[in-house]
């Protein structure tokens, strides 16, 4: 008989929590610190969109997708106004979708900002977080010229954007872009490359390459496990293919592929490619209308539609159902946080509590996405 | 293998009445699995070198009630789309089940994500995935009585908590529904 | 404070009857005084660590309310005095109601021992400094009884991890400690800091010899550990433990937890500054030419600047680092430091010896 005994226990992690990133509920078993299962909890923030959205006229439903994902409003909408757009048939005016280019890609910088600074917020430094909202600031005003409002945007429209954009875009834009990438070398040498943090993620929550397409991870998940899939390049949609830019994979380079760490440096990488697009999107920006002509009352034909954007937390899928009505028959919505979830339980066993919070961290995943 | 023709081709060769009919008129074509070869049509999706669909985007759950006059009129759906990662190639394929036995084999082995997928179909829809290890509820309470997104689901008169204090009545009259109805018409 | 009781007796000879009560008497005033220097440190170190987080994080910190916002932390004090003192059921409420007064005893005894100037201290124990590693780690005590009352599993989590971390943090200190003391030949902090007399700061320990060089980072190390600073503030890792051990506390009872993780991070400081550098002992020696109690002033002037950089070094490394892991925490103690402490230890032997 061993003198020492140790027992199993039930952990309520949420749905308060700081390191839930929104209203998640995770019930934790564990022997002290070590991790034994996890059973994420969600539905805390589900909204029913998806049976609003059977009652609402298909541009009515364009400021539900807002909510969606409230730190990447502008990619969740266009989203959907592609679907529409695909079901429809409509053709978009070249400067619309140059305009949603950029301000897709300036909302993936900033939502992926808000993601690495919260990150590193739960690893215990709290000064990275606000650095990185101070540059979110900048890119907001951009928002708030361009579309009224600092973060839920309602901005597309099916057949293009809701307006131009005003005097002195272009400039704001460009300016970002020079004053950006210093700035996230700045971020990079307080945290990224710190030996604790690295330390800290290293090895810490491994998803394989294997089992990140099991469970069907999308975006940085998917490429922080070192597969090149990337909707922008792999299905070009909008105007995508008429640009430059690498897609940043993981590596491996602190320790295993596939590991924390990966996922945050794709995060890190993509920001600059990012800014990349935003230069050559400006640059080639042509005139010419923002709306194409919809009638009023649209009436698509009967059928199935899956039109998905490359969002940044994964693909953001749209799967419109009509049924030649002027209300979408029934309307999913797939997220690339709800895929993010599932793989929780598989990949936490034998982590321990603070490593919980990194993969929580590092899978980026906010909880209206996962709810809907 | 490219396109849905020749897919629906290879797979009616290979499956005969498993596989059902084909819809090209759909902006997105898909075709019908019968629920009898659900699991074998998935496996030989996913594991065969031609055709090689490793990866689930998602399960949508359809109540077909209400629509268009077709022959899978007033059936449940479950709505499976996959891609093929190494050229994005997608693929819509659909499986039907009487609304009075809606019980669907799950594929959750086969595509680790449909783990989470068949749980909000089942939630949201009502359908019953056979063979699922955890079929739970996952977005509504599991107190929740009805499946939401059932064409016939009738919204509760008032919303309680599970320990039976009132949270709010909703007997407010729908001003779209009437419209609604014309709508479908 | 013999010397101030034998002043008093010497000067008031009608108290010479008395001399129990007196020195009661002056146990109390004396007691108070070090309470209210504790709280106003403490609460001046909450304005500068705002301040010098502000500055990191290019933000104003508190600038509303007197002196630039220097009162904010009496407003704060305040509101924490006036905050309903909630005690939860199911706690242990004895336990759950002693344990912050632990939790300050720890930081508020090693007080007595801190050579604040050559007269400026309380009590000049000759074992002043194993006095000053035993007594400051009570707070361990205070800590898990909190934990442990809360009724609360992130604040039991947070209890344990403050007990293992702690004592582990114990032996790599204590052990750089030793140097000095073998260096100075005595334990008293007093002589501590005589030892170190010199012009120009060449004297002070840190410079003596190597061994103690390294020794000086190992006991800043673990004194950062052993009082839950980040990057090892574990017992409260806000984004995995709630807040720890302190969770479930709130008005007074939580506002004595923070007193002593301030008081701490000035003793930590001060310690710091006693043993290794320098301590009282003057900036630019006495080559300013500096009339009779003017050098007094100047010697505890020393001890405050250069106290106050190294608070001012704590604080920018916990705005500037994120926070280690349990298993790494406990690794670097007995895998790193402990090793290091022990060769140190040796070295300064060694040397001493040759």
């Amino acid at each position: 008989m061993s003198l020492t005994r140790s027992e199993e226990w039930y952990l309520n992690m949420g749905p308060h929590h700081p390191s839930t990133h929104g209203v998640l509920r995770f019930v934790v078993k564990s022997d002290g610190e070590v991790i034994d299962e996890v059973k994420p909890d969600i539905g805390f923030l589900h909204r029913g969109i998806e049976k609003i959205a059977e009652r609402l006229e298909y541009n009515q439903i364009i400021p539900y997708y807002d909510r969606v994902d409230y730190l990447a409003a502008f990619n969740a909408s266009w989203s959907y106004v592609m679907a529409v757009e695909k079901l429809l048939g409509i053709e978009v005016p070249p400067r619309a979708e140059y305009i949603r280019v950029i301000l897709g890609e300036l909302n993936r910088i900033i939502s992926h900002l808000i993601s690495v600074g919260s990150f590193a917020l739960d690893m215990g430094a709290v000064t990275p977080f606000t650095w990185a909202i101070r540059e979110r600031e900048v890119v907001n005003d951009i928002f708030e010229m361009v579309t009224g409002s600092r973060l839920t945007y309602n901005f597309p429209r099916i057949g293009g954007v809701y307006q131009d954009v005003p005097e002195g875009f272009r400039e704001k834009v460009l300016q970002f872009c020079e004053y950006f990438p210093p700035k996230l070398k700045e971020f990079n040498d307080l945290i990224t490359y710190q030996k604790i943090f690295i330390h800290r993620l290293a090895n810490v929550a491994v998803i394989t390459p294997e089992q990140a397409i099991a469970f069907g991870l999308t975006g940085p998940n998917l490429r922080g496990s070192g597969i090149k899939y990337d909707l922008r390049k792999n299905r070009p949609y909008s105007v995508y293919s008429e640009f430059e830019f690498d897609i940043p994979v993981g590596t491996g380079e602190a320790g295993t592929l596939g590991d924390a760490y990966d996922r945050y440096m794709v995060r890190i990488r993509e920001m600059e490619e990012s800014c990349k697009i935003i230069k050559q999107a400006i640059e080639k920006m042509p005139d010419g209308p923002v709306r194409a002509k919809v009638p009023r009352k649209l009436k698509p034909p009967v059928g199935d539609v899956y039109a998905a954007t490359e969002a940044p937390r994964g693909e953001l899928g749209v799967h419109l159902i009509s049924d030649g009505s002027s209300r979408p028959y029934r309307m999913k919505i797939r997220t690339g946080s709800f895929a993010a979830m599932s793989i929780v339980n598989e990949v936490s066993h034998g982590l321990m509590i603070a490593d919980l919070v990194a993969l929580i961290g590092s899978l980026d995943v906010i909880a209206p996405e996962i709810d809907r | 293998m490219e396109g849905i023709e020749n897919i629906y081709t290879y797979l009616k060769g290979k499956f005969g009445e498993g596989i059902g009919i084909l819809d090209k008129e759909s902006r997105d074509p898909w075709f019908e699995v019968k629920r009898e070869n659900l699991r074998e049509v998935a496996t030989f999706l996913r594991d065969d070198p031609e055709l090689g669909f490793t990866y689930l985007v998602a399960i949508t759950g359809v109540d077909y009630s209400k629509f268009v006059d077709v022959d899978y009129k007033g059936k449940l759906c479950a709505t499976y789309i996959l891609y093929r990662l190494r050229d994005s190639h997608q693929l819509i394929f659909k499986v039907f089940v009487e609304k009075e036995d809606p019980v669907i084999p799950s594929v959750w082995d086969i595509w680790r994500a449909a783990e989470w997928h068949e749980r909000e179909a089942f939630d949201l829809v009502g359908i019953k995935f056979e063979g699922h290890p955890d079929l739970r509820r996952i977005l509504l309470p599991p107190e929740w009585e009805g499946h939401p997104l059932l064409k016939d689901y009738k919204e509760p008169e008032e919303y309680r908590t599970p320990d039976g204090y009132l949270v709010v009545k909703t007997h407010r009259p729908d001003p779209l529904r009437e419209n609604n109805e014309s709508d479908q018409k | 404070m013999l010397q101030l009781f034998n002043w008093l007796i010497k000067t008031f000879p009608s108290l010479a009857s008395h001399q129990e009560l007196t020195a009661f008497v002056l146990f109390i005033i004396l007691g108070l005084l070090v309470l209210t220097f504790a709280a106003v440190v403490a609460g001046s170190l909450t304005y500068f660590e705002r301040k010098v987080a502000a500055r990191i994080q290019s933000r104003m910190g508190p600038i509303e309310i007197g002196l630039g916002g220097y009162i904010q932390w009496v407003a704060d004090a305040i509101k924490l005095l006036l905050k309903e003192d909630i005690i939860p059921e199911n706690v242990d409420k004895i336990l759950f109601r002693l344990a912050p007064y632990f939790a300050f005893l720890g930081a508020g005894l090693t007080y007595l021992v801190l050579p604040f100037s050559e007269k400026l201290i309380l009590a000049d124990l000759n074992v002043g400094v194993l006095y000053f590693l035993a007594v400051s780690s009570i707070t361990v005590i205070g800590i898990l009884m909190a934990g442990w009352a809360s009724y609360n599993k992130w604040s039991l989590i947070g209890g344990i991890r403050s007990a293992a971390q702690i004592v582990s943090y114990e032996i790599p200190s204590a052990l750089a400690v030793l140097p000095v003391v073998l260096y100075a030949g005595s334990l008293s902090t007093q002589d501590v800091v005589r030892a170190q007399a010199g012009w120009a700061g060449f004297h002070w320990m840190i410079f003596q010899n190597p061994f103690i060089f390294i020794s000086f980072f190992v006991f800043f190390i673990s004194m950062l550990a052993e009082n839950n600073r980040i990057p090892f503030d574990l017992p409260e890792a806000e984004s995995e433990l709630v807040a720890g051990y302190n969770t479930e506390y709130s008005g007074m009872r939580f506002a004595m937890f923070f007193l002593a993780e301030y008081s701490n991070v000035f003793i930590l400081s001060a310690f710091a500054v006693t043993l290794f550098l320098g301590g009282w002992q003057p900036l630019f020696g006495l080559s300013l030419k500096i009339p009779g109690t003017a050098v007094d002033l100047w010697k505890l002037f020393s001890f405050f600047f250069k106290t106050s950089i190294m608070v001012f070094l704590v604080l920018t490394i916990r705005w500037t680092l994120p926070r280690v892991r349990i298993d790494q925490l406990m690794g670097l103690c007995w895998k790193y430091l402990v090793p290091i402490a022990f060769f140190d230890l040796f070295g300064v032997m060694f040397w001493m010896v040759l």
